[in-house]
């Protein structure tokens, strides 16, 4: 009963520490675009609320939760909630295998940084692709349910993209797993130890499991789900109030959460820049944990930076030249990658 | 005028194709601009002085504690929208006729400086009084307490009228 008690103790702070992590990355992330952009274009961003603007974040939420919640008349009104739910609970369920460390030892007991009580499981990248892939419903089911043109055609549109790009997403990281041999995202993490990063050995899987992420994230240059121009704002054109805030923090969410498989897969994740004897500190100490964490989160938010300097860069593709880049370029680009990373395996190991 | 030969690049070349090194090109221009000077005002506590020839709310000219004005009523006729109520009166003064009533519509005026055009007198101008807020529709129709502006506040714009006016 009593080790019961513990793990579910355990799980309860895990939790918590994470969904922390997760809501300030987001709203921080909000504020650092806002940030990002305004000084892109010669301005100098929010700086009102709180020192520097940094309460900024709060302010829209409360804005947004003041905000009266209107419903369309004609629309679906069972799937105009669930969308939404659907979309925070899918960028959250990733966290569940996400480590965010190797472990430390707490009174002789093995602690890992992560929710699952062994974040090395065997399923790891598996359980990404399939929570990433869920995204999906939460888009072009809020799309189609708001009964309104352009809300459909923005989910139908997110729809196709996300599925083409799932797949590039799925044979770029053939290339991590062939080079790792393991599913498992310590795994994968320890391999890159002393500088051997993916990034490095697979260059190719990198870039093309970075522009995935940006099809899969919905952001520029592939926000069709949005596209001002054409669909007024996409799937949640008619979401109004909090309902709104919500799949505007999911998509700070999946930002962050993408940069932070990023940096786990290709760009060596929390292993440090130099060997840890260095700094006295061996494996199963708490404080190289804690560095570990900083290193990580370092990494992810240069990721993070990465995505909206890109944003306030590239203009918004063409839907065809989308396409054709998924399907013409990027597919049998992703099947090279495979062939020569196994090639590479094969002649190295 | 010698009109230079259009060319139109129909194909984009192999490394344009490739997008990364163009996309690297642009992340390179945007990375420059991030850390080049900005162009935003404080606006409440930094304000912006406008020139001489800034067409603000319309003001009345006070000189020696009276209105300038004659109340001919040429302003009143060419304003077109037709913002302006002007009423005259006889006074012992010089001028002999002052206006008793001199309302503008701040809600009808459209700033286009007619008024100031037009007046004879130089005694209706267009100020730089760019922050107009009102709370009711009454309280926006302005009359002379609020129109009369002393003479000393306004010396940019005369100095602006008498330099550039009729030529």
């Amino acid at each position: 009963m009593e080790t019961f008690l513990y793990i579910l103790l355990m799980f309860v702070i895990k939790i918590a520490i994470v969904l922390a992590i997760a809501f300030t990355a987001a709203a921080s992330a909000v504020f650092a675009e806002r940030k990002v952009a305004a000084y892109i274009q010669c301005r100098i961003g929010p700086n009102r609320v709180g020192p520097k603007g940094l309460l900024q974040p709060f302010a829209d939420v409360l804005k947004l939760i003041m905000k009266e919640d209107i419903v369309p008349y004609e629309a679906n009104k069972v799937f105009h909630k669930i969308g939404p739910m659907i979309t925070l609970t899918v960028a959250f369920a990733i966290y569940a295998v996400i480590p965010f460390g190797d472990f430390f030892y707490l009174n002789g007991e093995k602690v890992y940084l992560g929710i699952a009580t062994s974040p090395n499981i065997n399923i790891g990248v598996l359980f990404i692709l399939a929570m990433t892939g869920l995204n999906i419903y939460g888009v072009t089911l809020s799309g189609w349910s708001s009964n309104n043109k352009y809300s459909l055609l923005g989910g139908v549109r997110s729809s196709a993209q996300m599925v083409s790009y799932e797949i590039v997403m799925g044979l770029a990281l053939v290339g991590v797993i062939l080079i790792t041999g393991s599913f498992g995202l310590t795994d994968i993490v320890n391999h890159q130890d002393n500088w051997k990063w993916n990034l490095f050995l697979n260059p190719i899987g990198f870039l093309l499991y970075l522009t995935a992420s940006f099809a899969e994230t919905n952001r520029t240059p592939f926000d069709f789900p949005e596209c001002e121009q054409e669909l007024v704002n996409g799937f949640n054109t008619e979401y109004s109030g909090m309902k709104f805030g919500i799949f505007y923090l999911a998509e700070y969410i999946n930002v962050f959460t993408v940069s932070l498989i990023m940096s786990l897969l290709y760009l060596g994740g929390w292993t440090l820049p130099f060997p840890s004897e260095w700094i006295g500190l061996e494996a199963g100490s708490f404080w190289l944990s804690l560095i570990q964490l900083v290193v990580l989160l370092v990494k992810t938010s240069l990721l993070v930076f990465f995505f909206f300097w890109v944003r306030w860069t590239i203009p918004r593709f063409k839907y065809n030249q989308l396409m054709d880049l998924g399907w013409k370029v990027f597919l049998p680009l992703g099947l090279l990658n495979i062939i020569l990373t196994a090639i590479g395996v094969y002649c190295f190991k | 005028m010698k009109i230079d030969k259009v060319t139109k690049r129909e194909k984009l070349n192999f490394l344009e194709k490739l997008y990364i090194p163009e996309i690297a090109k642009g992340l390179t221009l945007s990375l420059k601009y991030m850390f080049a000077p900005k162009f935003t005002r404080q606006y409440p506590e930094e304000r912006w002085e406008p020139l001489g020839s800034y067409r603000g709310r319309p003001v009345l000219v006070e000189e020696n504690g009276k209105e300038r004005c004659v109340a001919c009523g040429l302003c009143s006729r060419v304003c077109p929208a037709v913002a302006i109520e002007v009423q005259a009166a006889e006074t012992a003064d010089e001028k002999e006729r002052y206006p008793i009533l001199f309302e503008i519509n701040m809600l009808r005026c459209i700033y286009c400086g007619y008024c100031e055009e037009v007046c004879p007198e130089e005694a209706i101008i267009m100020s730089q009084d760019y922050e107009l807020t009102f709370s009711s529709r009454e309280t926006a129709i302005y009359d002379k307490s609020k129109l009369l502006v002393p003479k000393e506040k306004l010396t940019n714009q005369l100095r602006f009228l008498i330099e550039y006016r009729n030529i």
